[in-house]
């Protein structure tokens, strides 16, 4: 078990009358080498969440055990623990501060305390992850474009090479292509380095297309935590805090209505597209 | 951590204070500070706490908030404080080596620290008590007089509020950006002063490049809206004296007049 969350609640700004709680009693477990897709409408606790994961905030009550560590306890290694669990925040471009690319991401390691020449091996390693060049090491991040700002980021994250993976809303206010890129992306590190990734998304779509458990929150607590497909049953419920199911278990679910009989537990376009096939290929008739 | 940062903030209850016109929250203000430095004696201090303690207690804030307030300007503190304890000169008390505490010098470093303190208590209670729309509204207006000597005082109260508006937004974009920088190994805790001012870079460089581009997009969108200069801009709930004002008023003369008689005892 890579992580491990017990009974953990957090309140912003306590005993004063800005006070809010954000997590409540929340209760996790996060094995190694899962993909997990963590939703939740704005306020909801996800952000406050995934920043205890490596230790920025400190839950009021409760406790995390990295690899059955308490990471509470008052000699482990906070260091240590932000290199395994890597924090991509929302617009982490926001973050770029070098005058080029390449030493951009190399400050990770290089807060590592690594040797120069590993610092430079890494960098160069989670640049080739996320598909930035040479050409474009010596290049200002300013100067670049906002996905490839966003995978310079991202590599800046990387090249720490951290077991556990969080991206908090990584496609926010990217073009669909730059975030198609930047999930397949994503999801070639889980599938090649086995990484542990945990995505927040308010998007229904890329969550049922690429992760294979969703953890759902609302108000501060764990509403569901399932398989996408068990998640995405309980539609009526996501709506009323704010979320919904992916468009293609709507059409699906429209498509029955009218007596088209196809298998309504259909999330992503390529198993509706199977399932349609599947359908017609009986002669097409109901 | 750096949401703690309570100098300054607007505190939503609602009380008397909160209701006031902020032009009397502003006299009154300038009219505390002015009183605290008119003599250093027991009997005028002594009036100006009771006055302070008495606003605190009608605003409804809580002490411990203001004393949170207070934490920032600790080291400010000190240094005068010290200062005004070593180097003045008179009556000799203690003496270690070439440093010397004088009576005199006890007396007006205590002066100077409940001064400081008052001033600082005095004026974040208009901060807490006044939003800062209220506040530039208030300034607009009370200046308005000063626009017959060609002094641009629409221009001057809307970059206050803007300014105003954007320390808690800067504020929290720090800590964003601070957070992101330590995901990234940073530490800005540790080491000896050069180094800690080094590792200030990875977050201020970000901090500045985002205030120019919050600056740029809310330039643009006040253009979208027509905003051009005060002239001819009316406002939807215009200042307005009412009753608790004039009696506040009253009070703030009544202070005044106290702590000068002081003065003549």
């Amino acid at each position: 078990m890579s992580i491990t969350i017990r009974d953990l609640s957090f309140t912003y700004s306590k005993d004063s009358v800005f006070a809010i709680t954000a997590l409540n009693h929340i209760n996790l477990e996060i094995p190694d080498g899962q993909f997990i897709g963590l939703i939740g409408h704005t306020g909801s606790g996800k952000s406050t969440l995934i920043q205890h994961l490596n230790g920025l905030l400190r839950g009021t009550s409760g406790e995390i055990l990295f690899h059955n560590k308490n990471i509470y306890d008052k000699d482990f290694n906070m260091k240590n623990l932000r290199s395994k669990v890597g924090l991509v925040f929302q617009y982490p471009e926001h973050q770029l501060f070098e005058a080029d690319v390449f030493t951009d991401v190399c400050f990770g390691p290089k807060n590592l305390g690594l040797s120069a020449e590993q610092i430079k091996q890494r960098a160069k390693a989670a640049l080739d992850l996320v598909g930035i060049d040479e050409s474009y090491y010596q290049q200002s991040p300013f100067s670049l474009s906002g996905g490839q700002k966003r995978r310079v980021a991202i590599a800046g994250v990387l090249a720490m090479e951290p077991e556990v993976l969080v991206l908090d809303e990584p496609t926010a206010g990217l073009d669909p292509r730059g975030r198609d890129e930047i999930l397949a992306e994503i999801s070639r590190l889980h599938q090649k380095k086995h990484m542990t990734i945990i995505l927040v998304s308010h998007s229904m779509e890329d969550i049922a297309k690429y992760v294979e458990r969703i953890i759902v929150m609302n108000k501060g607590e764990k509403v569901y935590d399932d398989t996408p497909k068990e998640v995405f049953k309980n539609y009526q419920e996501l709506e009323k805090m704010g979320l919904a199911a992916p468009q293609m278990s709507y059409i699906v679910r429209a498509l029955r209505e009218k007596g088209f009989p196809i298998d309504s537990n259909v999330t992503t376009v390529s198993e509706a597209k199977t399932e349609i096939i599947k359908v017609l290929g009986n002669g097409g008739k109901p | 951590m750096i949401r703690d940062i309570t100098i300054g903030q607007y505190y939503p209850v609602n009380s008397i204070i909160h209701r006031l016109d902020p032009r009397v929250k502003l006299v009154g203000t300038l009219v505390f500070i002015i009183s605290l430095f008119v003599s250093v004696r027991i009997l005028p201090y002594l009036i100006a706490t009771i006055f302070l303690v008495a606003v605190l207690r009608i605003s409804k804030i809580p002490l411990k908030y203001i004393v949170k307030g207070l934490k920032s300007i600790i080291f400010l503190l000190m240094i005068s404080v010290l200062f005004n304890l070593f180097l003045t000169e008179g009556e000799v008390i203690v003496r270690f080596f070439f440093l010397k505490i004088t009576k005199e010098g006890l007396r007006l470093a205590s002066f100077m620290a409940i001064r400081l303190i008052y001033l600082i208590v005095g004026s974040s209670l208009m901060t807490f008590t006044t939003t800062p729309n209220e506040l530039t509204d208030g300034l607009e207006k009370g200046l308005s007089p000063l626009k017959a000597i060609k002094v641009p005082i629409h221009e001057i109260s809307m970059m206050m509020s803007i300014a105003l508006r954007f320390i808690p937004i800067l504020i929290e974009e720090t800590d964003k950006i601070m957070k992101a920088q330590m995901a990234r190994g940073a530490d800005f805790e540790s080491g000896n002063f050069l180094k800690k001012a080094k590792s200030l870079i990875p977050l201020l460089v970000p901090l500045f490049i985002s205030a120019f581009r919050r600056a740029t997009d809310l330039a643009m969108a006040m253009e979208a809206r027509c905003y051009h200069g005060g002239a001819g801009r009316t406002k939807m709930k215009p200042l307005v004296y009412k009753k608790n004002d004039m009696i506040a008023y009253g009070i703030l003369f009544f202070y005044f007049l106290t702590m000068f008689l002081t003065k003549l005892i």
